[in-house]
């Protein structure tokens, strides 16, 4: 497949008006490191942005970064963590979950909305995006959004290209908010616990004032026999410490310990990048967005029928679950069971993906809405087309 | 003053019908056409502008909503929504020959979800009321607009609305889970709920901010947060505004975000002592009240370093609460900052720009110069964490050469913010005041985009006209491609 791979935008607005031209649909990438998440396409090039690579601007004390939207988040990662400073929205490197080198571009993380365990309080990558620029479907450059952490000038189209999987614009440049790195973390495990105590367990410790940053919850099959909790604190070591013995006090389990902050930083890299899940055993891996409280039941409704592994992120509301790829990797079932939310097929090879819906089926208007959507950027769908939804004439 | 598209003359004749047909859907009292009632409707936050609407309905039911705006849609009547009318640019400004979509009668919560932590309300209830609703379990809705007394959510969704808090717990955006929408063709349609993000496009995202724009909300869905276990704030008074800027950016680099970060001038200082002496030191060039929050070994760790850092940028006065009254005075002349300025001038024009926090002292200094040329005051308070500037201009309305200036002078500033790197508004909207300087930070390009978007929600323009865009492009127009090579691909042709 002929590779394109601009170096400037003009080149790049060339390149996509050359494309509309000879009606040639392009696989829009930035190291092609998610390329296994969503529909098979039937792309005639290949667009690769990873050219876009440029740090433009790092302003610490602005906490605002502006780069390509090619730049790796690897490097980007260690060029915040200089200053202390980190995506607070944790985005998770699932190459190995995903069989890929490295964790792929800043693009990438925007165009999946990536997002870790801090989800629950920090939000995702479409909560820290401040402003982009790239060229539309249709051939033009434009740009959206500013560097400042608080604008309304116009729609936010920034954050409508956070989940958009490439489908909408390729983009050049991303300007994303910085923040603090906590300077000490701790995190309470429970120990024994089953699905529902640990979701209880969850529920009870964000509601109380103990602020905590992270809360999952690894079965007994995921965690050498017993079923481990996690409750994580962030913040300075005096004000954890006293959270600590008041959520201490919350939850009276039977078995509890603490992770210090160098294996509690160890412990969450290890969920946010789905590690438990990540072996390449020929499952497929599904991820849940549901209510909280509605976790556990989904995996006990289902757990009878399906061959499953899984655990809980979210305080419960993010399920990932690995099952065997028969039956449509359970699709069907899996979606009849899920009480509202999503489920996102973010592991499995392209003939299943060919078969069964990668993301959730949205309502009829929703789906039109989606459509119209798409085409105000990209009118005759030369970006990934097929990506998110079955093209229709 | 920003000339609003001219009324459709057939609209304006066709009122009594309108009226008629609309009281099929939306009975009794829910159908207002005597203008004696219509006045309470005719203006918004930014009263300048008044402009009686052509029929205000105010439905009670998503079906009723619905009903209307299929209505609406299929005889081309445009509609404003209105949330509680408090929006400082504009954005709920009645059209002469549109429907004025009012959503008080949507005021109940409808679900309090403590184990999931979230609220499922109806959009007219006010951002207060969520709070109140669920403090006595130590919960609290985040966003704290100072509107916030009067101020809907619904509101606050179409605004993407902010407070002092929102440096630490962030905007409308980051607060909402989901919400109910009816589109302009009356198709009822709901994104995200009581989980973490709606999957594939963010419109959800896309809503928040819209400005009443793309769809009428009819439910909201908000994360609700344990309130900290307590607060205490440290007032520090600056020699000058760049030792306040340097502090703010000292604290940020130390790694510490602070629950709240507002800063004042000199005259806004003056202004707000006057109205509720609350011991600001009236010597200070610049004020910053520093809030700290969590639970009291936190805060006593912070407040040490603050204070140091304070010292280091030369501040000549320091007072940290020693009680929960005393944080409270400190904040009520920040909080009065509005009326207090309002005592000390018949009218103000309250800007709303956002700028990189470290061109505050040449920004200061430009409308410092813009003063003089106007020969207005300007009073500054300002969300110091995230640079978001509100510039008081004072002006005698009465006077119309002083409101022309006030709005000249407001226009002048707002695009200093843009060429120091910033925008033209942080939380209050574009509205109709800011209408006309998009194209200073936008280009045809960016504003064609925006507008195509626009397109896919409401292809025929009918929900808020006049708001937000300076130009309005017809769909059609805009979605017409020219591609080099002459080849022209069209919108209707078969996909790949
Ligand atoms: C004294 C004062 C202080 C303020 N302080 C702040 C502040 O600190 N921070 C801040 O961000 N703002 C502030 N504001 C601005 C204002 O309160 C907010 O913008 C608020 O969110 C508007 O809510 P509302 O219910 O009054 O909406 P309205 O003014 O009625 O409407 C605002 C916009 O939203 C649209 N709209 C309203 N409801 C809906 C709906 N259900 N569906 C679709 N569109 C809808 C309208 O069409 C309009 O475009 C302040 C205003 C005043 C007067």
């Amino acid at each position: 497949m002929t590779s394109l791979k601009p170096a400037t935008e003009a080149e790049l607005v060339d390149m996509v008006q050359d494309a509309l031209a000879q009606r040639t649909p392009l696989d829009v990438t930035g190291t092609g490191t998610k390329k296994g998440i969503g529909r098979p396409m039937q792309t005639a090039a290949t667009l690769d942005l990873s050219g876009f690579s440029e740090i433009a601007l790092y302003e610490p004390e602005e906490l605002v970064i502006t780069a390509g939207a090619g730049a790796r988040l690897d490097d980007v990662r260690k060029l915040l963590d200089d200053k202390g400073q980190e995506f607070a929205f944790e985005p998770p490197d699932l190459s190995r979950l995903l069989g890929a080198p490295h964790s792929g571009t800043l693009g990438g993380m925007l165009a999946c909305n990536l997002c870790g365990p801090r989800r629950l309080k920090a939000g995702a990558a479409r909560d820290h995006i401040l402003g982009v620029a790239g060229v539309s479907g249709r051939g033009e450059a434009f740009k959206a959004g500013g560097r400042v952490v608080k604008n309304v000038t116009g729609y936010d189209l920034p954050k409508l290209m956070a989940s958009s999987y490439g489908t909408l614009a390729a983009l050049t440049t991303v300007t994303f908010k910085a923040l603090p790195k906590a300077e000490s973390e701790e995190t309470l495990v429970l120990e024994g616990l089953s699905d529902e105590d640990a979701v209880a367990a969850m529920s009870l410790a964000m509601q109380s004032s103990c602020e905590v940053s992270g809360a999952a919850h690894l079965p007994s099959a995921l965690a050498d026999g017993t079923a481990k909790t996690f409750l994580r604190l962030e913040g300075v070591p005096p004000s954890i410490a006293y959270r600590r013995d008041k959520l201490a006090k919350l939850l009276t389990a039977s078995g509890s310990h603490l992770l210090a902050t160098d294996a509690s930083r160890a412990q969450w890299v290890a969920l946010r990048d789905v590690h438990p899940l990540a072996a390449p055993d020929g499952r497929c891996v599904w991820r849940l967005s549901v209510a909280p409280m509605e976790g556990a039941k989904l995996v006990a409704a289902l757990k009878p029928h399906i061959d499953m592994r899984w655990f809980y992120d979210w305080a419960g509301g993010l399920v990932w679950l690995a099952v065997p790829p028969e039956n449509g990797a359970s699709a069907d079932a899996i979606r009849a069971a899920l009480p509202s939310g999503h489920a996102t097929l973010i592991r499995a090879d392209e003939s299943l993906r060919g078969q069964v819906p990668v993301f959730q089926p949205q309502a009829p208007a929703l789906a039109a809405l989606a459509r119209r959507v798409k085409a105000s950027f990209d009118p005759v769908g030369i970006f990934n087309p097929g990506r998110m939804q079955q093209e229709s004439a | 003053m920003v000339a609003m598209p001219l009324p459709d003359k057939t609209a304006l004749a066709r009122r009594r019908e309108i009226a008629a047909a609309l009281r099929q859907f939306v009975p009794g009292e829910g159908v207002i056409e005597a203008p004696v009632e219509m006045r309470a409707y005719e203006t918004d936050g930014l009263t300048a502008y008044r402009q009686m609407p052509l029929v205000v309905v105010l439905p009670e039911t998503t079906a009723q909503v619905s009903a209307v705006l299929k209505y609406c849609h299929e005889q081309n009547i445009k509609v404003v929504p209105r949330g509680a009318g408090t929006s400082l640019s504009g954005g709920a400004l009645p059209l002469a020959d549109g429907v004025l979509l009012g959503l008080g009668k949507f005021n109940r919560i409808l679900d309090i979800d403590y184990a999931n932590r979230c609220v499922v309300t109806q959009p007219g209830v006010t951002n207060l009321a969520i709070t109140q609703a669920v403090q006595h379990k130590g919960f609290y809705y985040a966003p704290d607009p100072s509107s916030q007394i009067a101020c809907t959510i619904g509101g606050n969704v179409a605004e993407n609305s902010g407070g002092v808090h929102c440096l630490k717990y962030g905007l409308t955006a980051n607060n909402v889970l989901g919400i109910e929408m009816v589109l302009i063709t009356g198709e009822v349609i709901r994104l995200g709920g009581k989980h973490l993000d709606s999957e594939a496009y963010d419109l959800l995202g896309v809503m928040t901010g819209s400005e009443g724009l793309l769809g009428v909300v009819t439910e909201v869905t908000v994360r609700i947060l344990q309130k900290p276990e307590t607060a205490r704030a440290v007032l520090i008074g600056f020699p000058s505004n760049e030792d306040a800027g340097k502090c703010v950016a000292d604290v940020i680099s130390a790694g510490i975000i602070p629950g709240g970060m507002e800063m004042m001038d000199r005259p806004a200082i003056h202004a707000a002592e006057e109205f509720v002496h609350a011991g600001y030191p009236l010597e200070a060039e610049a004020l910053l009240i520093i809030e700290l929050d969590g639970c009291a070994a936190e805060i006593d760790h912070l407040i040490e370093r603050v204070v140091t850092i304070a010292e280091a940028n030369r501040s000549n006065s320091c007072r940290v609460s020693q009680s929960e009254d005393e944080r409270l005075v400190f904040w009520a002349g920040r909080k009065a900052a509005f009326p207090a300025v309002g005592r000390i001038s018949p009218d103000y024009l309250c800007m709303d720009g956002t700028i990189p926090r470290r061109r505050l002292p040449e920004v200061l200094q430009g409308m410092e110069d813009l003063s003089r040329h106007y020969g207005l005051r300007v009073a500054n308070v300002f969300h110091a964490g995230d640079g978001n500037l509100h510039p008081l201009i004072l002006f005698d309305a009465n006077d119309p050469d002083e409101l022309e200036r006030a709005e000249k002078f407001g226009a002048d500033i707002l695009r200093l913010c843009v060429k120091v790197g910033g925008v033209l508004t942080g939380e209050h909207g574009v509205g109709i005041e800011k209408r006309d300087l998009m194209p200073e930070m936008f280009s045809e390009a960016d504003l064609n985009q925006q507008q195509r978007l626009k397109c896919a929600f409401d292809a025929k323009g009918l929900l808020n006209p006049g708001k937000v865009f300076p130009v309005l492009h017809r769909c059609a127009e805009l979605g017409r491609m020219v591609v080099r090579g002459g080849k022209l691909p069209h919108a209707d042709l078969p996909r790949f």
